[in-house]
């Protein structure tokens, strides 16, 4: 298996390598046939008070030592005059083993009338402003706390399709709808995989039988620039989707989030900025017995104070109602971290956590020092 | 018939309108716009997308230029990789159809220009942020924005061919303006051909190729690399050795390392709008008015 993805990282790779005989035109070459291509590798060494800590995103560092955190191969291009094609392959090592990982490949379409946008694939859920982003665009080291509750430890994604509107008004506004599978280890909030346990509950396998078996996302994104320095992006998302933990239950969850940023227009380089960044979500998950309730929310600002270094920190709150289970409990973090980025295609970052935890007697204190390399197309600067 | 009458009524107003209605073009920078704006006169409503006292390397594809984007008739890039971090996403995101690059409302100003400083070998990114298709500042050459012009002067009468002899003449008046300016500037600046000059960034070669003036060196030691300390040892001294009298700097850049040569040489420090947007400059032909008077002053005070 692992041999026939390695051939197909080959062949795609293949007319890069031979417009590499010509020096002097590899960008050109790889302009000239559209594709964009980079690997962008993460890497944290990590220090945790406990062996055992708290830390379950897929991609955080998770051990004592080193985490390759992930490996990502983009590759993207435009497919004809009405579409453009966009994959992002993750390699990760596991106990020692490799494990390639398909995050994202989708179509989105350019030439729908009235302002559509079609895209189909496997792609991210655009729920939310984390869910949808990429470890490595990420602000800090390790994944929010509500992120790895509710949408699980690799962000809720699976193969589907997308539809958004872009309002013709004066002011920015986008609808966006969502219909995707429901099951497997990327959708833990709704069938997830059987003989799982949520909630004290072992999953059960559950069939696609109605329209009501598949996930569904609903989105309202908006925007508001008060001046040239200033902007804000906020946005509403619903989930809704059968879980596996009886024959007929469904979960759904909400949310809110917003993004603000400031940047003088005489920046040099981005900076000077301040960023903030918060969501909170809620989701209700039916069981054959009583509801579960989770809610969390995790607020980050950041300040580039200086070209190439900025200062964050993340403030982390999440509860349910089983103070014994590690996904359910009460729990608050920490999280000052300093990033150093020697140009836009590499960075440094030092992270502490504080974390507490219900179910937990003492707190985690947790080190990161994590650093990243792109090499490759340069990638959009996405607000 | 009547079903008829009303057709014709209707197509026609509806024609009037969208003849009434001016072309909407969106450009990337304030120098596009500004010539796009001379050409089109009221044909065309502009809009740029950046100020032009803005670094337009670093920016991102926010949504109140996606919103811009979407509703243009023409989109206007300076190209050679100048917008690669930004553009693209704008122009996903924007859903338009008429101006994805390729399409007839999209115009990529580099194609009619000579790009300086096309890497000889082959690029990689330890040799900084280097545009591997050339230097995309070439607006600061005046005779390039005649060529833009002619550029802009055929996409508009692509896209209203009925008003193609309104916008030859425009375009004449406009190239014509310029060349009997440029007459003026280059008398102007030509007691001082042969100047050396430090800029900050490699940002200035078309306006020094232009004005025949030189770059003895950068305070960035590789195009978008901040200088270290060894750079600027190394830089003091040649500027001592070779008696730069000139540091040339755009407003986004820092102050700190331009007024450090400047305590250590002695040398005059020009903060010059790169573009048009910056101190007050509002046309292409403003733009050189300023730097050329600037410029003259300094060197005429700096003998």
């Amino acid at each position: 298996m692992r041999s026939i993805w390695i051939m197909f990282v080959l062949m795609l790779i293949t007319p890069c390598a031979w417009a590499q005989n010509e020096p002097g035109r590899l960008a050109l070459n790889v302009q000239n046939i559209t594709l964009d291509l980079s690997l962008d590798g993460l890497v944290a060494a990590a220090y945790f008070s406990e062996p055992e800590n708290l830390n379950f995103g897929g991609h955080d560092p998770r051990d004592r030592g080193f985490t390759l955190q992930n490996l990502e191969l983009t590759l993207g291009g435009v497919v004809d005059p009405y579409a453009r094609a966009d994959a992002h392959i993750i390699f990760l090592i596991e106990d020692g083993e490799s494990i390639v990982e398909l995050e994202e490949a989708y179509l989105t379409t350019l030439a729908l009338p009235f302002r559509l946008q079609l895209m189909g694939g496997q792609f991210f859920t655009r729920f939310g402003r984390l869910n949808p982003t990429h470890p490595h665009t990420w602000d800090f080291a390790d994944q929010p706390v509500i992120n790895n509750r509710l949408l699980g430890p690799d962000g809720l994604r699976n193969p589907g399709v997308q539809l958004s509107w872009l309002a013709p008004l004066p002011v920015y506004l986008e609808l966006i709808g969502s219909v995707q599978n429901a099951s497997g280890e990327t959708a833990t909030s709704f069938l997830f995989e059987k003989g799982e346990v949520v909630g004290g509950f072992t999953l059960i396998t559950r069939d696609v039988r109605h329209a009501s078996d598949l996930l569904y996302m609903g989105r309202v994104k908006s925007a508001w620039n008060p001046s040239e320095t200033v902007e804000a992006v906020m946005g509403v998302s619903g989930l809704y989707g059968p879980n596996a933990s009886g024959p007929a239950t469904h979960t759904q969850i909400y949310g809110a989030d917003l993004y603000a940023k400031w940047r003088p227009l005489d920046a040099h380089g981005g900076f000077p900025f301040v960023a903030v960044q918060a969501e909170a979500m809620t989701r209700r998950y039916e069981t054959p017995m009583q509801d579960l309730q989770d809610s969390g929310t995790y607020v980050q600002a950041l300040w580039g104070f200086v070209r190439r270094w900025v200062a964050g920190a993340r403030v982390d709150v999440a509860k349910g109602n089983d103070s014994a289970d590690s996904l359910r409990d009460r729990r608050w973090r920490l999280s000052p971290n300093m990033t150093f980025y020697p140009s836009e295609f590499s960075k440094w970052r030092l992270q502490y956590n504080y974390d507490r935890a219900e179910h937990l007697d003492n707190p985690v204190h947790a080190m990161f020092l994590q650093f990243e390399f792109l090499i490759g197309s340069h990638g959009a600067h996405q607000f | 018939m009547k079903s008829l009458m009303l057709a014709v009524v209707v197509s026609s107003m509806m024609q009037g309108l969208v003849w009434a209605a001016p072309l909407r073009v969106v450009t990337t920078t304030e120098d596009l716009a500004a010539i796009a704006r001379e050409v089109g006169g009221p044909l065309i409503e502009v809009e740029s997308l950046t100020r032009g006292v803005q670094d337009p390397h670093h920016l991102e594809a926010r949504p109140s230029l996606i919103l811009k984007a979407s509703r243009a008739d023409l989109f206007i890039e300076v190209g050679l990789e100048l917008e690669i971090g930004w553009v693209p996403a704008v122009l996903v995101a924007a859903r338009n159809l008429r101006i994805q690059p390729g399409g007839r409302g999209f115009l990529d100003a580099s194609s009619v220009i000579e790009p300086m400083e096309i890497p000889a070998s082959s690029v990689d990114r330890s040799q900084g942020d280097v545009h591997s298709l050339g230097n995309p500042h070439y607006l600061l050459d005046p005779g390039n924005g005649q060529r833009v012009a002619h550029a802009i002067a055929g996409k508009l009468t692509e896209l209203l061919p009925e008003r193609g002899e309104e916008l030859a003449r425009r375009e004449q008046a406009f190239v014509r303006a310029l060349d009997e300016a440029i007459i003026r500037w280059n008398a102007r600046m030509q007691p001082y051909a042969g100047r050396s000059v430090v800029t900050y960034h490699q940002s200035w070669s078309y306006f020094l190729r232009a004005f025949k003036l030189e770059a003895a060196g950068y305070i960035e030691p590789k195009p978008g690399i901040p200088p270290s300390a060894a750079h600027l040892d190394q830089l003091i001294r040649q500027m001592k050795a070779k008696r730069i009298g000139f540091i040339i700097i755009e407003p986004y850049f820092s102050r700190s390392t331009p007024e450090l040569l400047v305590r250590e040489t002695g040398a005059q420090l020009l903060v010059l709008p790169p573009a048009v947007g910056a101190e007050g400059v509002t046309t292409y032909h403003a733009l050189f008015d300023t730097l050329v008077d600037r410029l003259t002053a300094a060197f005429g005070r700096g003998g």
